[in-house]
């Protein structure tokens, strides 16, 4: 790209008639090369700060006002929201409990059944494609969708089963109370989510070295502890992978218990996405929805920068 | 691990297949269940249907304005994957071969902001677009999908772009080629395996996405799929009859989508993990 630049600048001062002047070619080399990386960054850099640096920067702002969306009265009302949000709000802080405990548990649950399911397709098994894609499948179905087609299974499928077999896991009254309504969350989640996981367990799994793990068996490791002490260190980079994606999927849950459970029974499934919503634009509060999405913001990047730096310091270990 | 067909092998697939029928039940039961009549569904949603009705897939069809619906995601997810590709790509080629300081801040940046949840933004966003008009609007609607798609796919192609090698470009450069036919001409074909993988994770994602749209799209002639499922079952709730044949018409496009290009996508999917 220098060459090009240098040709062009060359160019135009052979144009001008100029070869003795040095000072002014090279101005206008730097001039060119400049002209030529903004038409190529800035359409990206355009639309990125319009939709979401500026955006980001503001709703910061709005988080010390009193702001209802509509009236054209903003006042600053300095830490006000947020001293509400952690004092007075008790909905809000029921929804970050909810949020912790259903990311811890639908993380460790879908990513014990990706990995399962990656370890399963790994031998040579005839329908291997097959059900790599009848395993990845729910996946490219939208999480809103998702929750209506779930809602029918836990409704009326679930009890339909119970009805016939008298098993009670299905007769429980399944997103009824609040302890059916979160694992049925996370039965979809780990539904959705693990044949990602997998797909990206899998490819990891094929770039361990075959005649590592044969040397180790004919040295009398066990499989259970060739896959432990081998198979797993080796693809420490796809749990960095995996982990960091659902947990970040799980964590900024919306669409799906949107669909599913509405967030009840009484808000006992509502997300920190929700409550967000809800403040905002159905109790028209800007001012304290923005306060709240920024804690969010500051939770959400404290939580992924510190599981990357332990994985990854993991994986040096390892 | 094994390489033979043994007995173990047979176990494992046997498990396997079983776990895999497991993962299909949800779809069984929507299935069956979307030919019958409610009646029908309320007095037992496990037995096959006695009489097949497509007549519920005739109601939602009109119901959910289908073929607009459908023609709305698919406008929406195309140009803003088009336009991703070439905002995307050409900004990463450049920072990835222009050295200093600038590029690496700028890189930075767009990466960093990969961390920014959407609720985050969302509220400034609503008011922002009002503002430069571009609520309710698709084209509108696209332009924001394009601020924030760009992060990960200028990632993903930056991190494409450093593995290609130089000396093309620079041999081109010295033959007289502008810098854009550089990157369309040269470059830009080289960058074919990348381009299949931000497609794949940029489609699943806008073909999907329901909030931003819901946000940005009043007009119900505007809505897209899942918009305008979410409406259908605001409004007929617990008719299962059409709740269900609206999610078979409503899932097919992106599972037909996904089945044809499932290979790229398993390919894409570890591609773009790996970075």
């Amino acid at each position: 790209m220098n060459a090009a630049a240098r040709n062009e600048a060359n160019e135009a001062a052979a144009i001008r008639a100029l070869p003795h002047d040095k000072a002014r070619t090279s101005n206008a080399r730097k001039r060119n090369k400049w002209l030529v990386f903004a038409a190529f960054v800035s359409p990206a850099l355009l639309c990125f700060l319009l939709i979401q640096m500026i955006p980001f920067a503001v709703g910061i702002s709005y988080s010390f006002t009193s702001w209802n969306g509509v009236s054209s009265a903003v006042d600053w009302v300095g830490l006000d929201n947020f001293k509400r949000i952690f004092t007075s709000d008790d909905k809000f802080m029921d929804s970050f409990l909810f949020t912790f405990r259903f990311t811890v548990v639908a993380v460790l649950v879908s990513n014990l059944i990706g990995l399962g399911l990656a370890l399963l397709l790994n031998g040579a098994l005839k329908s291997k494609n097959a059900l790599r894609t009848v395993f990845f499948l729910p996946n490219v179905i939208g999480g809103l969708l998702l929750g209506f087609i779930w809602q029918f299974i836990f409704v009326k499928g679930f009890a339909a089963v119970g009805s016939a077999t008298n098993l009670p896991f299905f007769q429980l009254p399944w997103l009824g109370d609040a302890n059916t309504a979160f694992w049925g969350i996370v039965i979809v989640f780990a539904w959705q989510q693990s044949g990602y996981l997998m797909v990206i367990y899998i490819a990891a799994l094929q770039g361990v070295d075959n005649s590592v793990i044969e040397a180790a068996r004919i040295d009398g490791a066990g499989r259970l502890s060739v896959l432990r002490r081998i198979v797993l260190p080796l693809i420490a980079p796809a749990f960095t992978i995996c982990l960091f994606l659902s947990m970040s999927h799980a964590f900024k849950i919306y669409d799906l218990n949107y669909s599913l459970t509405g967030g009840g029974p009484f808000n006992s499934t509502q997300s920190v996405a929700m409550n967000i919503y809800a403040e905002a634009f159905t109790n028209n509060h800007y001012g304290v929805g923005s306060a709240k999405a920024f804690v969010f913001f500051i939770v959400v990047a404290i939580v992924t920068l510190a599981q990357v730096m332990i994985t990854k310091k993991r994986e040096v270990e390892a | 691990m094994d390489s033979k067909y043994t007995a173990r092998t047979f176990v494992v697939e046997t498990i396997a297949v079983a776990i895999g029928l497991l993962f299909l039940v949800p779809f069984y039961f929507v299935l069956i269940n979307a030919v019958k009549s409610n009646a029908n569904i309320l007095l037992d949603a496990a037995s096959l249907p006695q009489t097949i009705i497509f007549d519920n897939f005739r109601r939602v069809w009109s119901l959910l304005h289908f073929p607009r619906a459908f023609w709305n995601s698919l406008l929406v997810t195309v140009l803003s994957n088009l336009g991703l590709i070439v905002i995307s790509s050409m900004a990463a080629w450049k920072l990835a071969r222009t050295p200093g300081k600038v590029s690496r801040i700028l890189f930075g940046l767009f990466v960093a902001a990969m961390v920014i949840p959407f609720q985050t933004v969302m509220i400034p966003l609503v008011k922002l677009s009002a503002s430069l008009n571009l609520v309710n609007s698709i084209p509108g609607l696209i332009f924001i999908y394009f601020g924030f798609g760009v992060s990960m796919t200028l990632f993903l192609f930056h991190g494409f772009i450093k593995t290609v090698p130089r000396e093309v470009e620079e041999a081109a450069d010295v033959d007289g080629c502008s810098p854009f036919g550089v990157f369309w001409r040269i470059v830009f074909p080289l960058l074919k395996p990348i381009v299949m993988t931000t497609v794949i994770l940029n489609t699943l994602w806008i073909w999907n996405d329901y909030l931003l749209p819901r946000l940005m799209l009043q007009s119900s002639d505007l809505h897209t799929i899942p918009v305008a499922m979410s409406a259908l079952f605001a409004q007929y709730n617990k008719q299962w009859d059409l709740g269900l044949a609206a999610l078979v018409i409503g899932t097919l496009p992106i599972l037909i989508f996904s089945l044809l290009l499932q290979k790229h996508i398993v390919k894409g999917i570890a591609a773009g993990s790996g970075k």
